[in-house]
């Protein structure tokens, strides 16, 4: 069946970083393009992100890191979402990413960087061209 | 891979999230699904948490699902959030507010998108709460959108109202006094720790014992002042919420308003089927050539819906 739903989308702020402006923008531009976006705030915890994740049925999670701990953090993050058997759901990565860990992060299963200056138009397209098509169609 | 509802059944959140989108779809299937469902749901208590924008609804939620963790329930959250009338796409941000819930595996939240309903649910909160209801959580608290006057929808769903009002909305209770206020089960003020907070409380006093419809009746409605910031009142909110649910269980009300529920859901199916069958009889060039007769004055609105529905074999 061709019937499609709205794409759902999480918006995970994982760590310390008290900004989120940016995060916020994204999700404004997501909702704008259609989609449900959950944003969860704040200082989140890699279970707290993938419990959201599952509980939401989510086709994507975009996170978003300032503060330097992705390295910590991402690992976490993309092996609990193993533990939990989650392998249809898109992973991408935002914020202040060094270009050298950018190879480590990707061999992890996040299939997408976004530093700063990447357009909005740039990240909707990557959502809506990289989730899987079958979890959008209806039916299962 | 085992049956998608044996799955829910037994337990998977998995299976209880993915049934939630396939019924957020509103598809063939998933009313397959739900006629299943049906069976395995009618446990739970189900309670709505209504009020205006920024009463405090996701805040008070939180607390009260914390308190009742402390009593061992194993809670579902339906927090429904609107959907941008332009783009069709929604920010869901009551799990903000929810974040201490987060990880416990005995708490299930879900965010919706009203998508298009204008009653301060979605379409198929109904549902989703019935997918709950059969996975084991009980009770299931529903969280509405941010109302005004006429959101009165979780009327229809839920056994229990809580309406959270805010103090400092001042005249804003009598503006809402014909609307909301009237399906109330319990009333709880929100951020006592507010100035206004007592007056807010007399206010609401007085337009309860001007309401001889409910005065006379043998519940008694409580409100229930409540303060996320000094942590108060909460233990109070649970109890509220018990005894309503002892007092529907006793005096017969539950199943009553069970009936009038499924009264309701039962005509409204009927009438999406006859939506649905008119959209497959009469294909998009011919509403349009209808619309265009209309908008002329060549035809009148209520023939040309007469003869439609003749068409589909309604009398």
């Amino acid at each position: 069946m061709a019937e499609t739903r709205p794409i759902r989308v999480l918006v995970a702020k994982p760590g310390l970083d008290g900004h989120d402006r940016g995060a916020k923008i994204i999700a404004r531009a997501l909702r704008d393009a259609g989609m449900e976006v959950i944003y969860t705030g704040i200082r989140q915890t890699p279970e707290m992100i993938v419990e959201a994740a599952i509980q939401e049925d989510v086709d994507a999670i975009l996170m978003s890191i300032l503060s330097g701990a992705h390295m910590a953090l991402f690992p976490k993050v993309m092996a609990l979402l193993k533990q939990n058997n989650v392998a249809d759901v898109l992973v991408a990565a935002g914020g202040i990413l060094p270009d050298e860990d950018i190879p480590t992060i990707t061999a992890m299963g996040i299939k997408g960087c976004f530093g700063p200056g990447t357009s909005m138009e740039e990240i909707i397209r990557f959502v809506r061209e990289n989730i899987q098509a079958d979890r959008l169609s209806v039916e299962v | 891979m085992q049956n998608i509802i044996e799955r829910l059944l037994a337990g998977d959140r998995r299976a209880l999230a993915r049934m939630v989108t396939l019924l957020e779809s509103e598809t063939p299937q998933a009313r397959r699904y739900l006629a299943e469902l049906h069976q395995h749901s009618g446990k739970a208590h189900i309670v709505g948490v209504t009020g205006a924008p920024g009463a405090g609804k996701s805040t008070l939620v939180t607390h009260l699902v914390r308190e009742l963790r402390r009593r061992e329930h194993k809670v579902g959250i339906v927090a429904v959030d609107p959907t941008s009338p332009f783009s069709g796409g929604a920010i869901l941000g009551d799990r903000i507010r929810m974040m201490e819930l987060a990880g416990d595996p005995n708490v299930f939240i879900r965010s919706m998108a009203s998508r298009g309903s204008l009653g301060g649910l979605a379409a198929s909160t109904r549902d989703v709460v019935r997918a709950m209801d059969a996975a084991g959580y009980d009770p299931i608290i529903i969280e509405t959108v941010g109302t005004g006057q006429a959101e009165v929808e979780i009327m229809r769903t839920a056994q229990t109202v809580l309406v959270v009002v805010a103090p400092g909305m001042g005249d804003d209770i009598q503006a809402i006094k014909a609307g909301i206020l009237e399906i109330a089960d319990i009333f709880v003020v929100s951020k006592m720790d507010k100035p206004g907070a007592d007056q807010t409380v007399a206010e609401l006093a007085m337009l309860l014992s001007l309401d001889t419809r409910r005065s006379s009746a043998a519940w008694r409605i409580p409100i229930v002042k409540t303060s996320a910031l000094k942590d108060e009142g909460f233990v109070q909110l649970a109890d509220a919420v018990q005894h309503h649910h002892e007092y529907l269980l006793t005096s017969g009300l539950l199943t009553q308003r069970a009936q009038r529920q499924i009264r309701s859901e039962l005509q409204m199916l009927v009438v999406q089927a006859v939506i649905n069958t008119l959209k497959a009889e009469v294909h998009e060039d011919e509403w349009q050539r209808l619309i265009d007769e209309i908008t002329n004055r060549e035809r009148d609105p209520y023939t040309v819906a007469h003869e439609l529905a003749v068409r589909i074999g309604l009398k």
